[in-house]
C-alpha cells in the first residue's frame, strides 16, 4: 500500500511537471510557450503595440476594478513583470493602431490615447466614438478592428438564435422578413475618428451574420473576413429532423470573406458542411435538405460545428516558418451546444493560405487548453481560448476568458 | 393532547419527512427529463455555460428554499438577464408547458440532489402551490 501511494504521488508529480512545460499547451514540432501572465480577469481580445505591451479587455471588471488590464514584459522572459489597468465597464473588442487604442462596451466604442511608452494618458475621459448599439443579452459582444484608411468594423450580433417569434421555442416560427437585420446581425462601418456616431452615421457593412466574434482585415486581399457562430439547438427544436448526433456536427461555424453589401443568409439559411450547402433553415419551412439563400455567400471555411470562433487573425510576421506567414488563426472557445456528446474545440486552429485565398485544410494548431481532450461541459475547462494578437517580434498571443491567462507562442529557430 | 391528535400529528410529521425525502425512483424519472429537456443547456456537469446558460451545481437559488421560483422557471420559461452567484447569464430558456407537476417534482428533486447539491426533495403539492401563485 505504501509503495502504491509512493508511485502515485510520483506520477501525479511527473504529471504536474509535464503540465508545466509549454504552459501546459501542446504545439507543433519547434514551438513553444509561456504562461505571459494569468488570472488577470476575463480577457477577451487582446491587442499589442509597437513595442510589445499587451492589452487585454476584459469581459467585466476584475477584482482591482479593472477591465482593460496592460502588460509588459520588460525583461524579455515570455511572462509580463508589469501590469496595471483601468476602465470600469465589461466588454469584449480592443484594437490598437500606432497611440491609439480602441475599446468596446457591449453598447458603445471608446478611444484612449497612449504615450511614448504605450501608458494610457486619458483614462477616465476617454473620446466615445461610437454608442447606443444595441445590446440586448443574447450575442452583446461587440467585436472591432480597422481598416488602413481609418474605417472601423462593429460587429452587432443577432439577438436571437434563429429570428423565431419566440426565441428558442418549440414549434415558434421564424419571421420573415427578419426584423432584427436592420440594427443587428451583421457588421456596420463607422468612421473611426469622428464622436459620437451611431446607426444614423454608420453603414450596414454586411447582413445575415448571426453572431461575429472573429474578423481582421487581410492586407493581401485589402478586405474584411470573419468567423460566424452557426445557430444552435436543431435537436431540441426539430427532434423530429435532427438526431443529436446531427445536432453535434450541424450547422458548421463558417469564415467569410466580406465585401460591401454581402449577405450571409442568417437566418434563412445555415451552412452544412457535409452536403456542402445552404440549407433552407427549419423555422423557415426547411427539412434538413430543402436549399435556400440563393444570393447569400458561401463560406471559404467551414469548421466543425458549435466551436465557437473568437478571434481570427492574419499572421503577418516571419518568426514562424512559411507555411503560416499570411495564414489564418482562429481561437476557438470550445463548444456546449454538442451535448450530450462530448464537447469539442478549445484549441487555436490555422488554416494556410496563399494569395489571399485558403490553400490547404485547417488544422489544429494550439490544444490542450481545457485541460483534457474531451470534456462534459465548458465550465470544468482550464482554460477558453478567446482573444490572438500577434506581437511585433512574430509570437502569438492567446487570451483565456474563463480564468484569464494569456498565453505566448513562439517558435525556436 | 389527545392520543387522537398525537396520532394525527405524528403522521403529518412522518408525512412531510417522506414527503421531503429523496427517492430513488423520483431521482431516475427526473434524471431522464434532465437528459431530454434540459442537458443540452445546463449540461451533463450541470455547470452551464459561462455568461450564457446559468449553472445548477452549486448554484445558490437551486438548492435554495424558493421552491416556487424554480417551478415557474421551469414551467413558464425565462428570459432576462440573471445574476446569479456573482455572474451573469443571458441565454433565454424556453418555457415546457408538456411537463405535468409530478414530472416538474421529479427534475427538481434530481436537480437539487444531483452533482455537489444536497437538498430537500420537491413535492408534487409543492409545485401545485408555486402554479398558483402565478
Amino acid at each position: 500500500m505504501y509503495k502504491l501511494s509512493n508511485l502515485l504521488l510520483a506520477c501525479a508529480f511527473a504529471f504536474t511537471l509535464q503540465a508545466q512545460e509549454n504552459a501546459g499547451l501542446k504545439l507543433p514540432a519547434g514551438f513553444s510557450a509561456t504562461l505571459f501572465a494569468d488570472q488577470i480577469g476575463a480577457a477577451r481580445h487582446i491587442a499589442i503595440n509597437e513595442k510589445g505591451v499587451l492589452f487585454a479587455k476584459l469581459n467585466y471588471p476584475n477584482k482591482a476594478g479593472q477591465a482593460i488590464v496592460r502588460m509588459e514584459d520588460a525583461n524579455g522572459d515570455g511572462v509580463a513583470e508589469k501590469l496595471s489597468g483601468w476602465a470600469n465597464y465589461g466588454g469584449t473588442g480592443i484594437f490598437v493602431k500606432g497611440d491609439k487604442l480602441y475599446a468596446s462596451s457591449d453598447d458603445a466604442v471608446y478611444l484612449y490615447q497612449l504615450d511614448a511608452k504605450g501608458e494610457v494618458v486619458n483614462p477616465s475621459a476617454p473620446k466615445t466614438i461610437i454608442k447606443n448599439l444595441h445590446s440586448r443579452r443574447q450575442h452583446a459582444s461587440k467585436s472591432i478592428t480597422l481598416d488602413p484608411k481609418g474605417n472601423i468594423y462593429v460587429n452587432i450580433g443577432a439577438y436571437s438564435n434563429a429570428c423565431q417569434e419566440k426565441d428558442r421555442t418549440v414549434g415558434s416560427k421564424g419571421m420573415m422578413p427578419c426584423p432584427i437585420l436592420d440594427s443587428a446581425g451583421g457588421i456596420w462601418q463607422f468612421d473611426g475618428t469622428k464622436e459620437n456616431q451611431s446607426y444614423p452615421e454608420g453603414k450596414r457593412y454586411a447582413t445575415g451574420l448571426r453572431n461575429v466574434i472573429g474578423l481582421d482585415w487581410n492586407n493581401t486581399t485589402n478586405s474584411l473576413f470573419v468567423t460566424q457562430h452557426g445557430r444552435d439547438q436543431l435537436n431540441t427544436f426539430y427532434p423530429s429532423m435532427y438526431t443529436d448526433a446531427q445536432n453535434a456536427e450541424l450547422p458548421a461555424e463558417t469564415m467569410y470573406e466580406i465585401k460591401e453589401g454581402d449577405d450571409c443568409g442568417w437566418p434563412y439559411v445555415y451552412y452544412d458542411p457535409f452536403q456542402k450547402k445552404k440549407i433552407l433553415s427549419p423555422e423557415y419551412g426547411g427539412d434538413g435538405k430543402k436549399e435556400g439563400g440563393a444570393s447569400a455567400l458561401d463560406p471559404i471555411v467551414a469548421f466543425p460545428a458549435h466551436m465557437a470562433p473568437m478571434s481570427l487573425l492574419f499572421y503577418k510576421g516571419n518568426q514562424f516558418p512559411a507555411k503560416y506567414r499570411e495564414g489564418a488563426f482562429i481561437a476557438f472557445h470550445g463548444s456546449w451546444n454538442r451535448a450530450p456528446l462530448p464537447q469539442e474545440g478549445y484549441f487555436v486552429a490555422f488554416v494556410p493560405f496563399k494569395n489571399g485565398k485558403p490553400s490547404g485544410e485547417w488544422e489544429i494548431f494550439a490544444n490542450g487548453f481545457a485541460g483534457e481532450e474531451k470534456n462534459k461541459g465548458p465550465r470544468q475547462a482550464k482554460a477558453r481560448p478567446c482573444g490572438l494578437a500577434e506581437g511585433p517580434d512574430g509570437s502569438l498571443y492567446v487570451s483565456d476568458d474563463s480564468k484569464g491567462a494569456i498565453f505566448k507562442i513562439s517558435f525556436n529557430k | 393532547m389527545s392520543s387522537n391528535q398525537m396520532k394525527f400529528l405524528l403522521l403529518t410529521v412522518f408525512a412531510l419527512i417522506f414527503s421531503l425525502q429523496v427517492h430513488a425512483q423520483n431521482m431516475v424519472k427526473g434524471k431522464k427529463i434532465y437528459e431530454a429537456k434540459c442537458l443540452a443547456c445546463h449540461q451533463a456537469d450541470g455547470g452551464g455555460v459561462p455568461n450564457m446558460n446559468a449553472p445548477l451545481d452549486g448554484a445558490s437559488n437551486v438548492v435554495g428554499n424558493d421552491i416556487a421560483r424554480l417551478v415557474r422557471i421551469i414551467r413558464y420559461g425565462y428570459n432576462e438577464r440573471v445574476a446569479l452567484d456573482g455572474f451573469y447569464y443571458s441565454n433565454a430558456m424556453t418555457a415546457s408547458p408538456d411537463l405535468k407537476d409530478n414530472d416538474i417534482a421529479d427534475l427538481l428533486t434530481y436537480i437539487r440532489n444531483s452533482w455537489s447539491n444536497k437538498a430537500s426533495a420537491v413535492s408534487v403539492a409543492q409545485v401545485q402551490a408555486a402554479k398558483k401563485k402565478k
